[in-house]
């Protein structure tokens, strides 16, 4: 009998099995950036670049050139190559600890030139590599190793909205929060991704697709548990939605 | 009807499928462990499953594969 394919591993993605803990959010948002450019027809001509974190050997499960840069730096790595080679299609696939906290001024300055690329930003609330610490983006009263009695708002501040501050600044043309906590949200975050490749190649700017997701093993959760995490604690406190699109169609 | 193809090997258990199922028929085989350590995912009643690829698309790690058979 003859079947049809409903769904199967994207061909974006090579065969490596993902080293990832179990439940991770970063296999998800792999399967969506891998899947939005074999949809648009640029896995071919497109470059990855890898931070420091978790997905620090994301080039080894895209199945397209990458590079990985030094830790916060691969907005700067990206507009070199972008820069270089503008016919290519550049994103950089950064974590929280290493967009939100170290690399904090390359992505601002990125923004702010407007450069042609996507970021794909995964908003964990946590350093999940080096062993659950806190992080600018973890929230108030979390428990980290850092923060065994919960993160306080006197010495720490806030959690760091990055979307909203980087939706301020002139040279950004597509900012979106999305999440990856369920289905639905998948199929949600699934559109913004692409939309943010799409933008590129039609050379509107700089895109940043923020997706909060989960860190079982780092939040000491089992992974269906920290997707209710995701939905109940971080959702309330980052809102989803689209920060700001040039096109203006909302 | 529904074809449901496991990639074993690369399952962790981690259960976001189970959940995500909307006719909960799948299960953690508890019986098995694969290579890596983990009980690898099962479905218990495959005449059920509508082919909606739910599962597929919540798996972090691509284990799963669906497919449906053409209308007659």
């Amino acid at each position: 009998m003859a079947t049809k394919v409903i769904y199967e591993k994207s061909r974006g993605l090579k065969d490596n099995p993902l080293t990832y803990c179990p439940g991770c959010s970063h296999g998800t948002i792999h399967k969506l950036v891998a899947e939005s450019l074999v949809e648009l027809d640029v896995l071919e001509r497109t470059i990855a670049v890898a931070p420091v974190g978790c997905s620090v050997l994301a080039y080894n499960y895209f199945n397209c050139d990458g590079i990985q840069a030094a830790h916060g730096r691969a907005p700067a790595v990206a507009t070199g190559i972008k820069r270089v080679c503008p016919d290519k299609i550049v994103f950089a696939y950064q974590g929280d600890g290493d967009l939100a906290s170290i690399g904090t001024a390359e992505i601002i300055h990125a923004a702010h030139r407007g450069e042609n690329f996507t970021v794909i930003f995964v908003n964990n609330a946590i350093y999940g590599m080096t062993g659950g610490q806190m992080a600018p983006t973890t929230l108030i009263n979390q428990k980290t190793t850092t923060s065994p009695y919960g993160r306080f708002e006197e010495t720490t501040g806030k959690p760091l909205l990055v979307s909203e501050m980087l939706a301020t600044i002139p040279g950004a043309a597509y900012i979106e929060r999305v999440s990856v906590h369920d289905h639905a949200h998948i199929l949600k975050a699934k559109r913004a991704i692409k939309k943010a490749f799409k933008y590129q190649v039609e050379g509107k700017g700089f895109c940043m697709v923020e997706v909060l997701a989960a860190c079982p093993i780092g939040w000491n959760v089992s992974p269906v548990d920290s997707m209710k995490f995701v939905r109940d604690q971080m959702m309330p406190y980052y809102p989803l939605g689209v920060y700001k699109d040039k096109e203006g169609v909302q | 009807m529904a074809v449901l193809t496991f990639n074993e090997v690369t399952c962790k258990g981690c259960r976001l499928c189970v959940e995500a199922c909307p006719k909960k028929i799948l299960d953690l085989d508890t019986s098995r462990v694969n290579a890596k350590g983990y009980n690898p995912v099962l479905c218990r009643d495959i005449d059920t499953c509508t082919a909606c690829a739910v599962c597929a698309r919540v798996c972090p790690d691509s284990v799963i594969k669906v497919e449906k058979g053409a209308e007659e």
